[in-house]
């Protein structure tokens, strides 16, 4: 009988620490997750001042340039998938690897082969188990991206976007981030990143005014040839960023609930062992007031 | 015609400067570049050297770069940059 209660009690204080424990993560999720915010934030007026320049040279000149024109020759398809290093984060990797997983699905239908990168611990461990073989990975550091990273991976598309069809040339790139809209929306996003679809930010000439005619240097072709690594890059990182922003955002979250939950099961192990304590007590006292009357029959 | 020039310069993860100026000098490929207002539309890459802004609400103010491009269209000039390592002593000293 007094068994069940240090039962009773043993898991309250296991409960207790895990209680901490979640505290802990759901205060450092939060007070990171005001730099991811700020650093999306800052990241923001450069990828749209990228955005608008290309946007220009493709609407005001009429170049010709591989990155930009479609090609169907290799028949694959590149996708990056952007998740987290660190589960506890609720639902958040399986979120993104989920919409990774339909596209694929979808694109296999249309007869398509998909060349598999992943960034972050949790996507890669899920391909390594399912034995995918990955043409790219990175990890570490999801929660705080730098511009490294983002180098690193948009130059690994590229390569593979400029190879040829013998080199694993694909013919398009997709990546599957966590749009980040606020503390308590992100979804899971697909874009595609190459061949570029050009239309954000064009501004319409007003009826009336001139087209303004752009003075390119040193030409078109070079403007755009500096201009779209960089673009890539900048669109790269503000994935990179956004997802940082929503998993920190998802852990919070789920820690925060995991918080309460822990509080509820060390609520009911509370209620539990009173009980048991009561029900000894009881069975005490009608033990002795048993024997107590034995007695006094006998 | 002659208001001042609407000046951007951002780099990747930040924005340098932000405000109106009278001229702003890049370094181009093709050489340096000053703009004042009511200059043409144009897009230009830039090279190293160092994007100067003069005549600004706030002060002059000039940013060391690696690389980058401008753009000029209506009157209002976005620089973006790549900055040299180290311009993240002087950056928030200037502003």
């Amino acid at each position: 009988m007094a068994g069940q209660q240090r039962v009773y009690r043993q898991r309250i204080k296991a409960t207790q620490s895990l209680k901490k424990i979640f505290r802990a993560m759901e205060l450092i999720a939060a007070s990171r997750i005001g730099k991811a915010r700020s650093r999306v934030e800052h990241a923001m007026p450069y990828t749209r001042a990228i955005t608008r320049a290309i946007s220009a040279v493709a609407a005001h000149s009429s170049v010709e340039h591989p990155l930009t024109s479609k090609r169907d020759d290799t028949g694959r398809v590149a996708i990056l998938v952007i998740s987290a290093d660190r589960g506890m984060a609720g639902a958040y990797s399986a979120n993104v690897i989920r919409e990774s997983e339909r596209l694929r699905g979808r694109l296999e239908a249309q007869g398509k082969e998909v060349v598999q990168f992943a960034a972050g611990r949790r996507a890669v461990s899920y391909f390594a188990f399912r034995r995918r073989e990955l043409a790219g990975s990175w990890v570490g550091a999801s929660d705080a991206p730098t511009r490294e990273t983002a180098r690193e991976i948009s130059r690994a598309l590229f390569d593979r976007f400029a190879a040829s069809k013998e080199d694993g040339g694909v013919d398009e790139i997709q990546i599957v981030f966590t749009r980040f809209t606020s503390m308590v929306t992100q979804e899971a996003r697909v874009i595609r990143l190459l061949p570029l679809e050009i239309v954000e930010g064009v501004v319409e000439a007003e009826p009336g005014e001139i087209e303004p005619l752009y003075d390119f240097e040193p030409s078109a072709e070079e403007v755009l040839d500096a201009l779209l690594p960089r673009y890539i890059e900048s669109r790269i990182f503000a994935s990179l960023l956004q997802s940082a922003a929503s998993e920190l955002a998802n852990r919070q979250r789920a820690m925060n609930t995991a918080t309460s939950n822990a509080e509820d099961i060390i609520r009911n192990y509370t209620r539990l062992a009173n009980q048991a304590r009561q029900a000894e007590i009881t069975q005490e006292i009608s033990e002795i007031v048993s024997g107590a009357d034995a007695l006094a029959a006998s | 015609m002659a208001g001042p020039l609407t000046v951007d310069v951002v780099a990747p993860d930040q924005v340098l400067w932000s405000g109106t100026a009278e001229r702003l000098v890049a370094p181009t490929v093709e050489g340096e570049i000053g703009l004042l207002t009511g200059h043409e539309p144009v897009l230009s890459v830039l090279k190293s050297g160092v994007v100067r802004v003069r005549g600004g609400a706030d002060g002059d103010a000039e940013f060391p770069i690696e690389s980058g491009f401008l753009s000029f269209d209506h009157d209002v000039v976005t620089v973006v940059v790549e900055p040299v390592e180290d311009h993240q002593e002087t950056a928030p000293a200037e502003s």
